[in-house]
């Protein structure tokens, strides 16, 4: 957590004098003689820890014994990959195969350094919509994303039946229900509004459901989802600290019995495991009126093809893509990862088999990406959104007045 | 490579010729010799010192952002970087709390290592040991130190809050990272608490060098205590002192690390300073030009005082 952000500034330190070194010796990359058959193909992403990283190379194992190739894997921490992908740029050494975060495909994309897959004879048929936008850049499709994850409500099922509480449905519910749990020692709910794009992703499921939208930040209904945030922090069911808090601390607070409720996402399954006694469940982030969806947003990685001379090399590259968002690879990734297939066909199959990812399939089918409207222009929204989160549990702005102040308005 | 070459030009130098032009080979030889020790340290200086701070300057002067990285492309763009900078909301603020920020530390850290160098200057027993032990922040990584003075402030379950309630000096915890107004104090003291070795190192060799001679003299003409130190030892150390105050500004002013650790700028941009401000434009906005123009305007500042440091260690080797 902390000191990832330090190694993620350390990292981007001495990305930067690298690229700058890289600078000097131009563009002769893809060195590979052209025509031939591919033998093997290069790839880069940041599953750089178990059980993830050894789940990820089984499918690209399989892939790549499907297609007759052999694999070269670089895993990289993940707040460094953008970092080290800029670097690879500038010194033409991209990777045959590359996975971005859902959000950055857009703006990779736009930078002209990747190849459209609509060319290379691959599409986003069947794919849910809000994943097809985030991957998607001026109506061409740039990288598909086999699994995705969103963010729910987990609940400790003793403290809520102690408590005599069903899990809440409504926000009045959350709030009455974070409430009534908050003891010394023990606050009703955990999440995460810290200022990084973190935070912004965890106030989404608030703001898209209320009807809030990131085009219009100044509007009630996204002042209505801060207010909720804000409500929390100062009725002092969710602690002060939460503008300090990763999503790691979220978790962590859950563990250790000192928050009833979290929210957060399925990738923390792994760790609860570590923890059986601290029983959990796991239900849709609440409505604030009973009759709006639940619209929660996107996560999980894509997989893209970085343009390259080489045409063989680059259809090998799309074809590898292809099959790792085969129905067989989704699946099996989905299982053992707790992430949920991007196939709408797959959803019923995948919750009959595997039941405890019910809510976060709820959530998926409604999800929505976060680069799905504003493109390459997110980054700049989720800073307003974090900085107004900042501004409005720290008191020094009203819920109301906080998103037109950081937006500098 | 430069034995090789001197040892060719021995050779040449030992040939059958004229004495004079013999000599003036010599010369030549020489002249060649010293430019070859110098030049070791002079392509270092100028591909690590001079060719970043170049390409920092061009840079703050394009529009070099992500896209650049890809194409090679970065436009010219003039001084709008600096305009943009300048006139961004946060940047008052920012200036206001990197000079807060280096007043405050910088002022503690000074009369706590001079008050601790006063009391090592004493000999008692185990008064080496606990001065070595005083060097123990200083040999932690920054990493280790920010993440654990941040669970001590934590507001719930800090061991610092737990320990002033517990003591019942305060009633409810002090939101020490947590709170705008107080957020910037917090992280002000743990780089008190970082700075102090550094200056309790240097004050102490200060204070050694003065002789006992000065204060037996001193003590005669009735100079103890707060006038031996008024009219002794500050004067002896003021060359020493002035020194490490410029030095400090220099290092404190460009703080990046523990402010990242502890409250990354926040809360409410609380505690950005320029540093924090220019290390976000480049590695989170990827809008390097604008981050180039910050950190320009810091090494402006810091060029102030490292002007004021020559001046200063000049005058202390011309005494």
């Amino acid at each position: 957590m902390i000191s990832n952000r330090i190694a993620a500034t350390l990292a981007g330190a001495t990305a930067l004098s690298l690229v700058l070194a890289g600078c000097g010796d131009g563009g002769n990359g893809s060195s590979s003689s052209s025509g031939q058959s591919v033998s093997s193909l290069t790839v880069l992403d940041y599953y750089n820890n178990d059980p993830d990283k050894a789940l990820v190379q089984k499918g690209l194992d399989s892939c790549a014994s499907k297609l007759g190739i052999t694999i070269q894997r670089e895993t990289v921490p993940g707040d460094t990959l953008i970092q080290k992908v800029l670097q690879q740029a500038s010194s033409k050494t991209l990777p045959d195969v590359l996975m971005l975060d859902n959000p950055d495909v857009q703006q990779i994309a736009a930078t002209g350094a990747l190849a459209p897959l609509n060319d290379l004879g691959l599409t986003g048929d069947g794919v849910i919509q809000g994943m097809v936008d985030a991957t998607s850049y001026q109506g061409k499709l740039y990288g598909l994303a086999p699994v995705t994850n969103t963010i729910a409500l987990f609940y400790n099922t003793q403290m809520l039946q102690e408590a005599g509480i069903q899990p809440p449905k409504t926000w009045d519910e959350l709030k009455a229900a974070a409430k009534k749990l908050t003891k010394p020692g023990r606050y009703g709910i955990a999440f995460n509004a810290n200022a990084t794009y973190e935070g912004s992703w965890q106030f989404l499921p608030a703001m898209w459901t209320n009807g809030g939208d990131e085009t219009d930040l100044k509007t009630p209904q996204v002042a209505e989802a801060l207010q909720l945030w804000v409500d929390l922090v100062q009725s002092g069911s969710a602690s002060k600290s939460v503008i300090n808090w990763t999503q790691g601390d979220a978790k962590d607070q859950f563990v250790a019995g000192k928050a009833a409720m979290m929210v957060n996402g399925p990738w923390q399954i792994p760790a609860l495991e570590k923890t059986p006694n601290v029983k959990w469940d796991v239900v849709t982030f609440p409505l604030n009126k009973p009759d709006q969806t639940p619209v929660a947003p996107l996560g999980g990685e894509a997989w893209t093809v970085p343009l390259n001379k080489d045409q063989a090399k680059q259809q090998k590259a799309a074809d590898f893509v292809k099959c790792l968002n085969s129905d067989e690879n989704e699946l099996a990734w989905a299982k053992a990862r707790f992430t949920v297939p991007t196939k709408t066909a797959l959803l019923d199959q995948y919750v009959k088999e595997k039941p405890s990812m019910k809510a976060f399939t709820e959530q998926v089918r409604t999800a929505r990406s976060r680069t799905g409207k504003l493109g390459d222009k997110w980054p700049e929204a989720a800073k307003v959104i974090y900085q107004a989160i900042a501004l409005a549990l720290t008191g020094k702005a009203s819920a109301q007045d906080a998103f037109k102040q950081a937006s500098g308005g | 490579m430069a034995n090789a070459t001197l040892t060719r030009h021995d050779a040449a130098a030992s040939g059958p010729e004229p004495a004079h032009r013999r000599r003036g080979r010599r010369h030549r030889g020489e002249d060649l010799t010293k430019i070859l020790f110098v030049l070791p340290a002079a392509l270092a200086m100028i591909a690590l010192f001079g060719y970043p701070v170049v390409k920092n300057l061009l840079m703050s002067l394009q529009d070099y952002g992500l896209r650049t990285f890809f194409t090679g492309e970065a436009p010219w763009v003039g001084l709008k970087n600096y305009t943009t900078v300048v006139t961004d909301q946060l940047f008052s603020q920012a200036m206001v709390n990197t000079a807060l920020f280096t007043i405050g530390s910088i002022a503690f850290q000074f009369t706590v290592g001079l008050a601790l160098a006063l009391f090592f200057r004493r000999r008692f027993p185990l008064g080496n040991l606990l001065r070595s032990l005083l060097l123990l922040p200083w040999l932690l990584p920054l990493i280790v130190s920010s993440a654990t003075w941040r669970s001590i402030l934590e507001q719930d379950s800090g061991i610092l809050n737990r320990t002033l309630t517990g003591l019942g000096i305060i009633d409810d915890p002090v939101p020490w990272l947590n709170s705008p107004s107080v957020a910037l104090i917090a992280v002000i003291g743990v780089n008190i608490w970082i700075g102090i070795p550094f200056n309790v190192t240097l004050l102490y060799s200060g204070l050694a060098e003065i002789p006992e001679e000065l204060y037996e003299a001193g003590q005669l003409d009735g100079a103890t205590g707060w006038l031996a130190f008024r009219y002794i030892t500050w004067p002896n150390l003021r060359a020493v002192a002035s020194v490490l105050l410029v030095l400090g500004v220099v290092y404190t002013i460009k703080v990046l690390d523990i402010i990242l650790g502890l409250t990354g700028g926040g809360p409410a941009n609380a505690t950005q300073t320029l540093a924090t401000q220019s290390y976000e434009r480049s590695f989170i906005d990827f809008k390097f030009g604008e981050g180039a123009a910050l950190s320009n305007i810091l090494i402006a500042i810091s060029l102030v005082f490292a002007v004021l440091y020559l001046r200063a260690t000049r005058r202390a080797v011309d005494e």
